[in-house]
């Protein structure tokens, strides 16, 4: 029953312009938590994977970020003008099931969690040390997703 | 007499084990996040950790990859409840660790 929400969350979810959309329902809690991914879940999170270019797993909104993990990534993200179009976040405080599937899909056991096409590309300390060293920025820019800027400085690796 | 770090000694003990570091720091940053709503209820003071590992182990492993390893080390510990919240990884390889190394000096 809780995986038909799952799934109408998600379809829902996917004709929202909201860049910033949180499609995942609230799941009843009585669900057992550590068990292995369902193929329900592992769907729809394939689902929420693809739904953008860049998608962030993260704590709380991009708004209101609540851990201060994902608020670096939010920024980090920020800074590095991703495009809001191209951009979705996923809160997994809202739901239970894609909190802990999630961290089973990735193989990885803490959230934010950033995707770029697709592909997992780590959490906040990853993203953190790759917008650092200039990796972060060359990689957006070869995916396109960055808003470009009339006249905008370039951004430099220090 | 038990140790009051008992989390502290089982991420050491097993990173080195399993990696045999040439650098090593476990820093407890579990107090500066005592206040987060999500530490209600959690009496311990063994939460947040942020490690700094070199090993050779990470050699010709991509960042992802070297976490995963380290996460694998220590995936009971995060997946008890009111074990490790949140760990913070920088793994190096020595190479990489003596560059960081001769940068920070340079700074100063």
């Amino acid at each position: 029953m809780f995986s038909r929400t799952v799934f109408q969350a998600t379809r829902q979810a996917a004709r929202r312009p909201s860049p910033f959309l949180t499609p995942f329902s609230l799941a009843p809690s009585s669900v057992s938590q550590r068990r292995l991914l369902s193929d329900v879940v592992r769907q729809a999170i394939d689902k929420a994977v693809s739904s953008a270019p860049v998608v962030l797993f993260m704590k709380g909104t991009p708004e209101t970020p609540q851990c201060g993990f994902s608020r670096a990534s939010i920024q980090v993200l920020g800074l590095q003008g991703v495009n809001p179009e191209k951009f979705a976040a996923y809160n997994v405080l809202e739901d239970q099931e894609l909190r802990n599937g999630i961290k089973e899909y990735s193989d990885w056991p803490t959230i934010p969690q950033l995707y770029v096409d697709k592909e997992f590309v780590g959490g906040c300390d990853i993203i953190v040390s790759m917008h650092q060293s200039g990796e972060l920025a060359k990689m957006l820019e070869e995916k396109g997703v960055v808003v470009k800027e009339e006249g905008s400085n370039e951004s430099k690796p220090e | 007499m038990a140790s009051l770090t008992p989390v502290e000694d089982v991420i050491r003990e097993k990173i080195t084990a399993a990696l045999q570091p040439t650098t090593l720091e476990i820093h407890n940053d579990s107090h500066l996040h005592a206040h987060h709503q999500a530490m209600q209820g959690v009496t311990s003071k063994e939460t947040h950790f942020r490690v700094i590992i070199a090993s050779e182990a990470f050699q010709s492993k991509m960042q992802p990859a070297r976490h995963r390893l380290v996460y694998s080390l220590l995936k009971d510990e995060l997946a008890q409840e009111g074990g490790i919240h949140a760990l913070q990884l920088r793994t190096m390889t020595p190479e990489e660790d003596a560059k960081r190394r001769a940068r920070e000096a340079e700074v100063e």
